[in-house]
């Protein structure tokens, strides 16, 4: 099988440890060979926060070359548009999550916000399925991060990682009332709209 | 629900997905670690996350967070010398804090073992340079493990305690950023605890340890003989690994990660040249890269950082009259960075163009994205101070900063700090800017865990002295920066409650006369505290305190009935000033296309701390 390279970014806090270690496990549960790295540090002071999982048996460090993700997850839109750029290969897949936090340089007023429509355009430009998640009524923000899993799950993003390995992963990871309320929104999100 | 504290002492043999930072105390179990210490830095602290997982009740070692890295490794060599096997572990630049024992190590007889972590970090991730620590094992006649995966963290943990265990002296195992932080399955081998020896066996007859003119040339020597047994040891110790493509032209020798980015490299490669991949950063073993050296016609080093394998080699072969083409760095881009696939290729393309091809040119459709700079989180006590205390000096005021999270000031649109170094070096640094300075104001800024780091000589010096500077103290009771480690003055230590070293008593203690303090939330009284300060003669400290928010509303989610609050803008109020966006600059507040500024309330804390600063009055909770 032809490896497999996903690479996951948003801003500091909004749980990309997560989602990435939930990916990551889901893959090895579905007997798929898998390193995975993030990167730590600054990134929690409101800074970039990245995490690169590969699958394959002709895999060997966890660092994706550059434009060579064929799936990139954001969970912020300017975000989006900066790891499609890096890292996404034409033809790739980009799915995020529709929320903004403004980099300094917007709030500034000195650099336009990222917008859909230029999001729809560079995508459109360059082949990319572009995935645009987005939940009007979630109470929790922190929880963004598995609306989007949901829906990579949801459209089979990930080829041979079922619904059920990431349920397994999410098992591995978490427990009782943080577990239960993250399976029920997964499953929900899995619902035919 | 997967438990690391029961994984991490689980008895049977067993395999598991984990960082190399988890692996490594794993390891540590095994090896039969009885003491470890540590100074938090990244790439590191999750080391420490994950001793954290084992109750401590059941941990069989001891664990602390000494004060600084030169400290953690004299608590390890300690308890070396009395017969329990110790590694102390941080970051790459910890080493140079440390350094004044590191090089004493080798001339002693440490009868317990010892394995000094170090965590480098080619890239400067999180780091204000990317040194390559190799050069401290040649300083010091140390030998050094370079693990590239976390299988081999783990594997080579493990060599490198029996090594040390056999031969009573150092070993350095170093691994790198995305060697520390890097996930995979790892297979764990079985685990019988044994029962704990506590005997205190120190005795001068095993020394001598004083190393002193009688005393230093005999251990030096046996360090210089102990390297050769090392590379000996290595050959047969599967700490090397040859892979051979069958190609008696080329061949490539590297270690650690950079071994993994050749391999990904040559999964497409019209040519696979053999690969020699060292273990051992230092000594260079020279049997084994004579060997491969005679058997190809053209080898290539790639070395990650700096050229300490290339010379090493270049000079086995011109020494033995090998008549082999060496190919090292060709220019000075190949000394920066970290060695990924991309630029892996891009260096072994620069030399073998016909076997590496180039990276295809990336997409020109790529509109550029605004940069995303780390900011001080909502609600953090630095962002109010830095606002305050811009307003209490003159532009042509000059200031210090120091490392940590209040860093970030330097940042638009406080620009409070505008010189770092190191560690605990922004008051003596300031010191010296104000010699002769009768004009500009020096204000230094320092952090309480690195007041208690590396920050008091300095101020010791500047009362000794007599040099005439403010500096401001941020207290926000923990190391924030590399993930909320207790220090001194917390309370706390990794395991029990402490007393307290409160950093004022420590200032009086020290004989400091002026000292101000205020909840840095407060900004009208820090500027007129700043404006007193700065005028008085001498050496004078405003501590400007508030705890860190991010610790603070982590604790508060956990909390049964926790309720999320925000500000919010009175838009019938707002002026769009924007003052909260361009003075204050709380990345909550958010400019929207009409004008307008509203609360990201993903982000808002509600701490309200903005709420004294909009001229206005339009922000509320």
């Amino acid at each position: 099988m032809k490896s497999q390279n996903i690479y996951l970014t948003g801003v500091g806090g909004q749980g990309i440890g997560l989602i990435s270690e939930i990916l990551l496990r889901a893959a090895d549960h579905a007997d798929l060979r898998v390193k995975s790295v993030d990167t730590h540090g600054l990134a929690q002071r409101g800074g970039i926060v990245v995490s690169q999982i590969r699958i394959g048996e002709s895999v060997h460090t966890p660092i994706i070359p550059e434009g060579e993700a064929d799936l990139v997850v954001s969970l912020e839109r300017h975000e989006a548009l900066r790891g499609m750029n890096l890292m996404l290969a034409d033809g790739g897949t980009l799915a995020y999550y529709d929320t903004v936090w403004q980099p300094l340089e917007t709030r500034l007023n000195r650099v336009e916000e990222t917008s859909e429509a230029l999001l729809e355009e560079t995508c459109a430009a360059r082949n990319i399925k572009l995935i645009k998640v987005f939940q009007q009524e979630l109470t929790d923000p922190r929880t963004q991060n598995v609306v989007v899993l949901a829906e990579i799950d949801r459209q089979g993003l990930v080829p041979g990682v079922r619904t059920e390995h990431y349920k397994q992963a999410m098992d591995d990871l978490m427990q009782g009332s943080m577990l239960a309320d993250n399976l029920q929104l997964f499953d929900h999100q899995q619902l035919p709209a | 629900m997967k438990y690391m504290g029961d994984m991490l002492l689980r008895q049977p043999a067993f395999s598991e997905i984990v960082m190399g930072n988890t692996a490594i105390v794993r390891a540590m179990v095994e090896s039969g670690t009885r003491v470890v210490t540590a100074y938090p830095g990244s790439p590191t602290p999750e080391i420490a996350t994950a001793i954290r997982s084992i109750p401590s009740d059941k941990r069989p070692f001891y664990f602390e967070f000494s004060t600084n890295e030169k400290v953690a490794m004299e608590v390890a060599f300690g308890a070396g010398i009395n017969g329990h096997l110790s590694t102390v572990f941080f970051k790459s630049v910890g080493l140079n804090v440390a350094a004044d024992v590191f090089v004493q190590l080798n001339l002693m007889n440490i009868i317990g073992g010892m394995v000094v972590v170090l965590g480098d970090d080619p890239g400067a991730n999180s780091s204000q340079n990317e040194q390559d620590n190799r050069h401290f094992s040649y300083l010091s006649y140390i030998p050094m493990l370079e693990p590239s995966n976390p299988e081999e963290v783990y594997r080579f943990y493990k060599k490198a305690a029996a090594l040390s265990q056999q031969s009573g002296k150092p070993v350095v195992l170093r691994m790198t950023t995305h060697v520390c932080h890097a996930k995979e399955r790892v297979s764990f081998d079985a685990w019988s605890p044994a029962s704990l020896d506590d005997t205190p066996r120190f005795t001068p007859e095993n020394g001598p340890y004083i190393p002193l003119v009688a005393s230093v040339f005999p251990k030096k020597r046996a360090a210089l003989e102990h390297l050769k047994t090392v590379e000996e040891w290595a050959d047969s110790n599967d700490i090397h690994q040859t892979l051979d493509n069958g190609n008696k032209k080329r061949g490539i020798i590297t270690s650690g990660m950079p071994f993994l980015s050749l391999m990904d490299v040559l999964e497409t490669a019209s040519e696979k040249p053999d690969i020699l991949k060292l273990g051992l950063a230092y000594p260079i073993p020279g049997k084994t890269v004579l060997e491969f050296l005679r058997t190809h016609d053209e080898v290539k080093v790639l070395e990650e950082l700096d050229d300490e394998m290339e010379k090493g080699i270049k000079a086995l072969a011109f020494d033995q009259k090998i008549t082999v083409s060496i190919i090292g760095k060709t220019d000075t881009e190949d000394w920066i960075g970290e060695y990924t696939p991309d630029k892996v290729r891009h260096i072994l393309h620069k030399s073998w163009p016909d076997a590496i091809s180039a990276k295809p040119a990336a997409s020109t459709v790529q509109p550029a994205v605004p940069a995303r700079p780390a900011q001080l989180c909502p609600g953090c006590g630095h962002r109010s101070a830095f606002h305050a205390i811009k307003k209490a000096l003159q532009k042509s005021d000059v200031t210090v900063a120091d490392i940590g999270c209040h860093t970030l000031g330097f940042q638009e649109p406080y620009e409070m700090g505008q010189v770092l170094v190191c560690m605990g070096a922004s008051t003596a640094v300031g010191s010296g800017l104000s010699l002769f300075n009768q004009s500009r104001k020096v204000v230094a800024f320092l952090g309480d865990s690195t007041f208690f780091h590396a920050g008091m000589p300095g101020i010791v010096n500047a009362l000794f002295n007599q040099h005439n500077l403010t500096l401001v103290l941020m207290e926000n009771g923990t190391t924030a920066m590399t993930g909320h480690q207790n220090h001194a003055a917390s309370g706390k230590n990794f395991n029990d409650v402490t007393d307290k070293i409160p950093v004022r008593q420590a200032l009086e203690g020290l004989g400091v006369k002026n000292i101000h303090e205020i909840d840095a939330y407060k900004e009208a009284g820090l500027i007129d505290l700043m404006h007193t300060a700065v005028a008085e003669e001498g050496f004078s400290v405003v501590i400007a305190r508030h705890p860190c928010m991010l610790q603070f509303t982590k604790e508060q989610r956990r909390k049964s009935g926790y309720k999320a609050r925000h500000v919010t803008i009175n838009q019938a109020i707002c002026d769009r000033t924007a003052e909260c966006i361009e003075g204050f600059a709380c990345p909550t507040f958010t400019r929207n296309s009409d004008g307008s500024i509203t609360v990201n309330e993903d982000l808002c804390i509600g701490d309200g701390s903005c709420i004294q600063n909009c001229p206005v009055q339009a922000i509320g909770r």
